[in-house]
């Protein structure tokens, strides 16, 4: 464990200390962040997911190859993020916040991506980013709540599991004791995908965490959950404090704002000594109701840039090859605009995967604008489709048992 | 939801000065030496588990059998913990002396409707600021943006003030619930005097009448703005305040379709606010005067008959009293008997016509709530966790704007809630960056560093400069840069006025034991008292018998216990 003198005397080192103590972890609370996974209003029928036992895990898992999971909060508006330009119904459908087709960044005859999007271009264009359109799931719920736990735990749109999905894949098939942490969640929110279980480590950066790591506290008592929990917390702390760190500054520039913070801070957990199997990265700020053209433009910006330093970032790191990065959302937009020049809440959207092993190109269906459910997109892939992806071709466990199901993979990677 | 103020950077650039000398300046002098010495242990009372079963055996009774027997430290250390926050020894000492259904009666006798604390000035100024301000230039609309940021941290630190000082603690945790419940947040909402009038409401019915305050927060202008009903029309029905107000102010997840969603949605057309005036607006002619199909019920519904509706659903009792359960009593009632008791807590608020202080009262005199099992059974949350500190620990507080930005870092920025179902609260307050940032902060309070020297100039020399930056950047920049000046100024006057009195506090400790009687109890003793009045129960590392006074306290609240209630 790091121990940090900590002196009363006024030292720039101190200064600069609380600085980031303080500083660094209120920044994200400032703005607003939304919860994934609900637990004060878990009200109900909520059973517990059956969590798969360790007797399966023979199979040897994989994590020497991380997945950087990206959760765009909100529910990104797919039609303007790929826009469909070549389909006349996108316009008519939007005729306030369509985008324009000249400016779009291209990636088919019929399909642009918004421009905002543009530093994703030599990624597309290098055959690393795939573009997985449609991905939704049957019955869909356009509750943000509930909808982002049906993602977070991989269930169908009425079953209840307590579990996120990821969390159950290394409860059936362990993360090695060695590994500083199974996951790390950035940031100081929710941990999604890998709540419910495992060694999962929330921190804003990983010198702040060091630094603060020897007030946690160990111990063994009885109590109830609320105790268990608080337990447990620390338990983790103790033990990825003792392997994370070690890190050499990167020298790739990373882009300002949340976003950028989260990607550096993401890519300064991997320049450490200490190994993770997951990271869970969120981008706030997706439920455009209103006015959405210039806050959807910036948060796309936000993301393009992201994505582009982080790759910049893993290939210094010698990581490129080795991650996979997917985004997911709890659902798209509707097709129509509203009448606020906004979206509400709507179904399929459009996600992407990238990484040094991945197959660039498009996947799934364009959107059929001609065929809408109630107003709403028709999915094409199913969302567990995408975690079948991850599981079976990067991880190497079989899926069905994580993901209660069997849902086909995507030939997304070269592997 | 979802948008982002412009002069975001600065804000966050803002906090994070203000949050160095906050964090700078957190080391408390010790002055002199402290006395140990913690309560007697005839102050704990009769046993909790004889009480427990004596309310379970009698429990229609137990207003009567129990009116006269004090309840002692424990029962009344656990009541105020959970309707208040962190209660005070004084508070303690108080309570343990009368019985619990006495303490129940007082603590809804002296509900509130108003804050006590002055409000800042600029309430008294129009509800809406002209449209000058903010339709203005772009220097204009910034500077308007800037301005109700900083208002808003103003009215955060109004609000934790009212929270440490105010006469009813249960008024303000009732406030809070509510606020988590109708959420709004500044962050879509922008105007913060719309917020801090929406948060006069919700202290006014706090404990007053649920269908009352379900209709008048629905019309509520920040609630009107938050969940977009301001541009739910006729010809382009917008359905978020239709599906929130379901899903989330009355029934919850499963007890209605996307149709009655659709269908209240348009009942709801027309309800609308002046940008005038600020105040709530019934559009007639955008309202969708046609038939609708609620939850079954078919009609030229309006959106005021809609809540009626809704009320009528049973489920809408339920479902408020499951969450005031989890506020109050324990984190879950999957156990038939708990469930049971929610159902017939629900039967009585609805019986009462959805009379609050009813479900108070009925939840805080249930044997759940008193059970062994449910003590320390609950998360404290960052208000909990600050504001309780504060108080239980009778810290000198004379501007609680630092501490509006502390329980912010924890995770809970009041006015901004993350979304609309509000903070996720219970075990997710806790993960290892919340835990640190938590103990962080109470090590900083109790560890007892040197006294730093007195830093009169600090403030000033800063003021300068900002000033002097302000000049490099050219005119016009000046006047918000030495308004934030001023705000730090502000902010590090604050937290040099923050004090932990440790001599004082272990002082009144040794009174209060004293004047119950106990006297020359040992070490061992006074050690468990100290930790009886800090913890809500056992910890989980016991302090070594050596350790006293404030070290012995700064390890107490290290302690995971620590983080519960």
């Amino acid at each position: 464990m790091n121990h940090l003198p900590l002196r009363s005397t006024d030292s720039p080192a101190r200064r600069e200390f609380i600085r980031r103590l303080m500083g660094m972890s209120m920044a994200p609370a400032m703005r607003s962040v939304a919860p994934g996974v609900s637990v004060l209003f878990a009200g109900g029928a909520v059973a517990a997911g059956a969590p798969a036992t360790a007797a399966s895990t023979r199979a040897g898992a994989d994590y020497g190859r991380l997945l950087i999971l990206i959760e765009l909060k909100g529910g990104n508006d797919g039609l303007n993020t790929l826009v469909p330009f070549a389909d006349p119904a996108y316009a008519s459908l939007r005729p306030r916040i369509a985008q324009r087709r000249e400016e779009l960044v291209h990636v088919s005859e019929r399909e642009g991506l918004h421009p905002s999007l543009a530093a994703l271009q030599p990624l597309w264009q290098g055959g690393e980013l795939a573009l997985i359109r449609g991905v939704g799931y049957p019955r869909p719920n356009l509750s943000h709540f509930r909808s982002i736990e049906i993602w977070d735990t991989a269930s169908a749109s009425e079953q209840y599991i307590a579990q996120g999905w990821v969390a159950r894949a290394f409860a059936a098939h362990p993360v090695p004791r060695t590994f500083a942490a199974d996951g790390v969640v950035i940031g100081n929110g929710e941990a999604g995908p890998l709540s419910g279980g495992g060694r999962v480590v929330t921190l804003v950066s990983t010198e702040q965490f060091l630094r603060q790591a020897r007030l946690a506290a160990s111990g063994r008592a009885r109590g109830g959950r609320a105790l268990e929990h608080v337990l447990k917390v620390e338990d983790d702390i103790t033990q990825a404090a003792s392997t994370l760190g070690g890190a050499g500054l990167l020298k790739t520039q990373m882009p300002d704002g949340p976003f950028g913070d989260a990607v550096r801070n993401a890519v300064q957990v991997l320049a450490g000594h200490g190994n993770v199997a997951a990271l869970r990265l969120t981008l706030n700020g997706f439920d455009t109701h209103q006015n959405q053209a210039g806050i959807h433009a910036n948060l796309l910006r936000q993301l393009g840039d992201g994505l582009a330093a982080l790759k910049r970032a893993l290939i210094e790191l010698g990581r490129w090859d080795s991650t996979l990065i997917m985004t997911y959302a709890e659902f798209g937009r509707r097709a129509q605009e509203n009448g606020s020049n906004g979206t509400d809440h709507g179904t399929a959207s459009v996600h992407f995967a990238l990484g040094g092993k991945v197959k660039g190109g498009l996947y799934g269906e364009a959107p059929r604008l001609d065929r809408l459910d109630d107003g709403n997109l028709v999915h094409a892939v199913d969302f567990r489709s995408l975690y079948a992806t991850a599981l079976q071709r990067w991880w190497g466990i079989e899926p069905a048992t994580v993901l209660g199901g069997r849902f086909p993979p995507l030939d997304l990677l070269n592997t | 939801m979802g948008r982002l103020p412009l002069g975001h950077g600065s804000v966050v650039r803002l906090a994070r000065r203000i949050a160095l000398r906050f964090a700078h300046r957190f080391n408390f002098p010790l002055a002199g030496p402290v006395l140990a010495i913690g309560l007697g242990i005839a102050l704990l009372g009769p046993s909790d588990a004889g009480w427990a079963q004596s309310l379970a055996t009698v429990r229609a009774a137990s207003e009567g059998a129990s009116r006269s027997i004090p309840m002692g430290i424990a029962d009344a250390r656990h009541l105020l913990g959970r309707v208040g926050f962190g209660p005070t020894l004084g508070e303690v000492e108080a309570y343990a002396l009368i019985s619990r259904a006495e303490a129940v009666e007082r603590l809804l006798a002296d509900v509130k409707t108003s804050a006590g604390a002055p409000p800042p000035a600029w309430v008294n100024e129009p509800l809406m600021p002209p449209r000058s301000l903010r339709e203005g230039s772009a220097e204009q609309r910034q500077a308007f943006q800037q301005q109700e940021i900083r208002r808003g941290l103003e009215l955060r630190a109004w609000w934790i003030g009212e929270m440490l000082a105010g006469p009813s603690p249960l008024t303000e945790r009732m406030t809070l619930f509510w606020h988590n419940h109708f959420t709004s947040s500044q962050q879509k909402v922008r105007f913060v005097h719309l917020m801090y009038r929406q948060n006069l409401l919700l202290r006014e019915k706090a404990l007053g009448n649920f269908a009352d305050l379900l209709h008048a927060v629905s019309k509520d202008p920040a609630m009107v703005i938050y969940l977009d009903n301001a541009s739910n029309r006729r010809d382009k029905p917008n359905e978020n305040f239709a599906r929130e107000v379901m899903e989330l102010f009355t029934l919850g997840e499963g007890n209605y379709s996307e149709t009655d969603i659709r269908e209240a949605a348009r009942a709801f057309t027309g309800w609308s606010i002046d940008p005038d005036t600020g105040s709530f607006l019934w559009r007639p002619f955008i309202h969708d005067s046609g038939e609708k199909t609620v939850l079954g019920r078919k009609g030229n519904f309006n959106g005021d008959a809609v809540l009626d509706i809704l009320l009528e659903q049973p489920q809408a009792a339920q479902w408020v009293v499951g969450k005031l359960w989890r506020e109050f009593v324990a984190p879950d009632f999957n156990r038939e008997d708990e469930r049971a008791e929610v159902h017939r807590i629900a039967r009585v608020f609805r019986d009462s016509r959805y009379d609050i202080r009813t479900a108070v009262k009925e939840l805080l005199l249930s044997q759940a709530f008193w059970a062994e099992g449910n003590r320390a059974a609950l998360v404290k949350s960052p208000v909990d966790f600050v504001v309780g500190t504060l108080r239980q620990f009778d810290v000198r507080v004379h501007d609680a704007m630092p501490f509006a930005l502390v329980t912010a870092g924890l995770g809970q920025n009041l006015f901004s809630p993350p979304n609309v179902k509000g903070w996720p609260g219970g075990e997710a307050w806790i993960n290892s960056a919340t835990l640190l940032s938590r103990k962080q902060f109470v090590e900083r309070l109790f560890r007892g560093d040197e006294m730093r020297g007195p830093d009169t100039g600090m403030a000033m020399a800063e003021g300068g400069e900002v000033r002097g930056e302000a000049a490099r950047q050219g005119p016009g920049t000046a006047p918000a840069h030495l308004r934030q000046a001023q705000f730090r100024a502000r902010m590090s006057r604050a937290v040099d006025e923050t004090r932990f009195d440790g001599e004082n506090w272990f002082r009144r400790l040794e009174d209060g034991a004293t004047h119950a009687g106990s006297k020359g109890s040992g070490n061992a003793v006074r050690g468990l008292s100290l930790e009886r009045f800090v913890l809500a129960s056992a910890p989980v590392n016991p302090v070594p018998a050596g350790v006293a006074g404030r070290e012995r306290l700064r390890l107490l609240t290290l302690d995971p216990v620590y983080q519960l209630k």
